[in-house]
């Protein structure tokens, strides 16, 4: 089948996981700029996604008895696989995908505070299956392209974070720094433009904000739960200066407060920090990374340019993603495969591309695992070392062979599709480029593509033939340096 | 809008061309040339902010006790192990028994308060910072890679070994991509096909990565990654058969180190590996001297490093192996919170550990009196945190010198062997 437009397939990998078999048929004769108000504006498709889990025309979820996404997190890992392979708001998932990264949080620490049951409710729980708040993925899908301060302020009371970054034990006595330290360093604007002082003063405006438990049920019971808790006994009240302006009017200081008003020093705090000119370059510059470039560092014209509409947007993050969509910095053909893939967009696109029926997207996560990216388990609150830091040598081997596990598990679906297309080793080659998209290969690693064709045995097209090299082939193409940008 | 062509299979207007191929073989000339079963340096890094007065504990200071009501381990409880040159008399956390064995035949080195000056707080920053030794501008490559980049031409793949999931910047180099290997096991090529199959594969993706193309460094990088995978393979494949002389602890550390003494035992010729023990972020729930987090690491870390010092000694190896443990920070004087859930936040100065049978084992540098006096010069923002006494850059510099028989001062990019204590 015809490939589409390149610029739509740039979009379609940066702002979604890649096309697949419909999306070519799809987009056949859409433009980039239709696209990429189909995939921003996610609203007007249905999100009807989770439902087709268990469905055979859809790739596969594995799990020991019960499938329980809400309560057991290497399901609530398939669960968020499967809508990334399946979803029809794909750049909802992208963006969910983008502010985990940013707004790391791990799993593991989390479950050693409140039990593995909790821990993954308070990640994954989608609203209403089960008692108890939202889990912060959910909260990453609502505010996908949501206004950032409101998202910065609901992380800030959301469970799984208040537990990651020690929360509950900020007290007024004794102030806890981790989280007010990172809502600077790591949130909004950055290392440079705070001192240790306004650490310090940061850690006192979120003295109080803890969870208690809703329920007397154990941690272990799917319907315990804990929520957000707001404790005025132990916050501090006093006044918080800051070396950057917090007010518009430049005040510096968050004013004494009686502890009933406390929670208004976090509001206040927070709008600052979201309308803080360098958090809209920051975030500029991440997203030039996540969308544009890895290539080349962040052009300073699209920094100002994307702060420009994030705050002329009031922190709308859909009008800047749409900006950057639209804008030439992305739609350039130098910036065509100039991204890294991350490890789940690498296995996303394979299985997107290559074919699902018969797969699971279990069979993923121990070779993910080893490629450097188990999803709600970021190596820190830094989030993952991207670019080149994906890409040490046994990361490498753990793509190529995950390549060979989808390959081989796909070679028979694969060989019929290829079968009309047997006469020739290139003929053979090209229905596989026509399938995959690695950025175009050079001349030379093209014939020995097809040398690798005639290896062992001249080309006969017999079926023997096809189904070895058909699974070889396509182990080959996931697994060249050329099949690892997006 | 333009209707541009669809994409193309082959890219044009690009220089191509072939290094010189070589089917996938043993580098063992290579790594025989640099120095098989020659000494090698294993990083022990805690990651997180290890805080330091609970690993090294001035028990007799009553303001350890005063400022840390809930984390302050008794006096009764710590391994003694003497005192400074200052007089302060120091114990080691009460799970570092094996340590405390090895101390005591001379084999462990300490050195007190090792940083930098206006230490930085951050995690990111301060790991940065320690990687590539340069607080000033901690971007680029990292000391330890720059020391493989002072060896001979071609570098050996393996020169450099990562235990971790991810490459440290401290092994970043230039003239070698260090591969990370935590478990050799899984380090492995599979194939969809028979093996004679396989091995077409294997051919057809190696000359694949071996086609340099210009103006394309993002895939000259994979493809050089590629390439280090498949030059590796089967070297790392024989650490698979490795048998220990001791139990590892099951643990990701213990793992690691497991594999690290494969490899040493094996004689694959690497100099440098690091491994990683993470959770010494603690900023709650650190607990004292028998329960909570900080138990726990102190626990990972004494049974993994006792277990590969005892290895390595059974089998001979222990002089060629000198371990340098270090953290990004220590962590502040005053504990946070209260009771079972207090926990200390980022603070400055650290300590730092070298182990081996080469190392002069004792107590270096002096303790920092804890009395919260803003003018108490041995701390730093108003007593909050401990000040730095020895550069950490002098012991980098020692053991570049003294152990890796590099030179210090083009690595480090400066002088710092003065102060450096004498502990190799």
């Amino acid at each position: 089948m015809a490939r589409l437009d390149w610029q739509v397939e740039h979009v379609l990998r940066r702002a979604a996981f890649g096309p697949d078999a419909a999306d070519l048929a799809r987009f056949a004769n859409t433009s980039a700029a239709a696209v990429t108000a189909y995939l921003v504006d996610f609203e007007q498709q249905p999100d009807d996604v989770d439902a087709r889990i268990g469905d055979s025309a859809y790739v596969g979820i594995t799990s020991r008895g019960q499938f329980s996404p809400n309560t057991r997190i290497n399901d609530a890992r398939q669960r968020w696989l499967f809508r990334m392979v399946h979803s029809r708001r794909p750049l909802q998932e992208k963006m969910a995908l983008f502010w985990h990264n940013h707004f790391a949080t791990t799993y593991t620490k989390v479950a050693g505070g409140v039990g593995g049951v909790q821990s993954t409710k308070m990640l994954a729980l989608k609203a209403g299956e089960l008692p108890g708040p939202q889990g912060q993925l959910e909260l990453f899908r609502q505010f996908a392209l949501g206004n950032f301060r409101d998202l910065l302020f609901n992380v800030a009371r959301d469970p799984a974070m208040v537990v990651f970054l020690d929360g509950r034990t900020n007290v007024k006595r004794k102030p806890q720094e981790n989280f007010g330290r990172e809502i600077m360093e790591l949130f909004t604007f950055g290392v440079g433009n705070y001192v240790e002082e306004d650490v310090y003063a940061a850690a006192r405006v979120f003295t109080g904000w803890n969870l208690r438990r809703a329920t007397d049920l154990p941690n272990t019971d799917p319907a315990g739960y804990y929520e957000f808790f707001y404790n005025p006994a132990q916050h501090d009240t006093t006044a918080k200066t800051f070396t950057f302006p917090v007010y518009g009017n430049g005040g510096l200081t968050i004013p004494e407060r009686t502890a009933a008003d406390g929670m208004q020093d976090a509001y206040d705090f927070i709008t600052a920090l979201a309308l803080h000119p360098e958090t809209a370059r920051r975030l500029a510059r991440k997203l030039w990374n996540f969308f544009v470039s890895e290539l080349e560092a962040p052009d300073p014209a699209f920094v100002e340019a994307v702060a420009t509409v994030y705050l002329e947007n009031n922190m709308e993050m859909k009008p800047v993603v749409r900006y950057i969509l639209g804008s030439s910095w992305f739609l350039d053909p130098s910036r065509l495969y100039a991204r890294y893939s991350w490890p789940v967009e690498f296995v996303v696109r394979a299985i997107r591309e290559v074919g699902w029926t018969g797969f699971s997207v279990n069979t993923a996560r121990t070779p993910m695992a080893n490629m450097g990216q188990t999803l709600f388990e970021p190596p820190d609150v830094a989030g993952w070392p991207q670019g080149q830091g994906w890409f040490s040598t046994g990361a490498m081997l753990a793509r190529v062979n995950f390549a060979t596990s989808l390959a081989s598990n796909q070679r028979f679906n694969l060989a019929g599709a290829a079968a009309p297309h047997r006469a020739s080793p290139s003929t053979f080659l090209n229905f596989f480029l026509q399938q995959l998209s690695p950025s175009p290969y050079a001349t030379a690693s093209y014939n020995e593509l097809l040398a690798y064709l005639s290896a062992g045995g001249a080309w006969t097209g017999s079926d023997t033939q096809l189904n070895t090299k058909t699974a070889g082939l396509a182990k080959l193409i996931l697994g060249s340096a050329d099949y690892q940008f997006v | 809008m333009t209707r541009v062509s669809r994409r193309r299979f082959i890219r044009d207007g690009v220089a191509a061309f072939t290094v010189g191929f070589a089917a996938p073989a043993f580098l063992s000339d290579i790594a025989r040339a640099q120095g098989v079963l020659s000494r090698n340096l294993v990083v022990v890094y805690l990651s997180g902010g290890n805080d330091a007065l609970s690993t090294l504990v001035p028990y007799q200071d009553p303001f350890y006790f005063s400022r840390r009501p809930a984390l302050a381990i008794p006096a009764g409880q710590v391994l003694q192990i003497g005192s400074d040159t200052g007089g302060t008399t120091l114990g080691f956390h009460p799970r570092l028994t094996g340590l405390h064995d090895i101390f005591n035949q001379g084999r462990l080195a300490i050195v007190q308060r090792t940083g930098y000056e206006n230490s930085s707080r951050s995690h990111f920053q301060g790991t940065d910072i320690w990687g590539t030794a340069n607080p000033a501008s901690p971007s680029g490559s990292g000391w330890l890679g720059r020391y493989l980049d002072t060896l001979p031409l071609p570098v050996d793949a393996l020169a450099g070994w990562s235990a971790t999931q991810e490459t440290p910047r401290a092994l970043t180099a230039s003239t070698v991509s260090v591969p990370s290997i935590p478990d050799a096991q899984a380090y492995s090529l599979s194939s969809p096909n028979s093996a004679a199959e396989a091995l077409n594969e294997r051919v057809a993706a190696t000359r694949m990565a071996s086609h340099v193309t210009t103006g394309q460094p993002h895939l000259s990088f994979v493809n050089g990654t590629l390439l280090g995978a498949f030059e590796t393979l089967d070297r790392v494949a024989l650490v698979n058969a490795y048998a220990p002389s001791v139990v590892y602890p099951t643990n990701g550390f213990g793992q690691a180190l497991r594999t690290v003494a494969g490899s040493i035992a094996a004689g694959i010729g690497t100099r440098v590996y690091w491994v990683q023990l993470g959770g010494f972020d603690t900023h709650a729930n650190q607990g004292n001297a028998g329960t909570g987090a900080y138990a726990n690491l102190m626990g990972s870390f004494n049974d993994g490093l006792a277990a590969f010092y005892s290895d390595l000694q059974n089998q001979s190896l222990l002089n060629d192996t000198l371990v340098l443990q270090f953290s990004e920070f220590g962590r502040r004087i005053n504990e946070n919170g209260s009771g079972a859930t207090a926990g200390t936040d980022h603070g400055a100065a650290g300590m730092m550990m070298a182990m081996g049978g080469g190392v002069r084992g004792g107590i270096f540098g002096t303790a920092a009196s804890l009395n919260p006096d803003p003018a108490n010069p041995a701390l730093e923002r108003n007593g909050t945190d401990v000040r730095h006494e020895t550069d950490f850059r002098a012991i980098y510099a020692k053991v570049l010198d003294g152990w890796l028989g590099a030179n210090s001062v083009a690595i480090l990019g400066g002088d710092f062997r003065a102060g450096a204590p004498a502990i190799i």
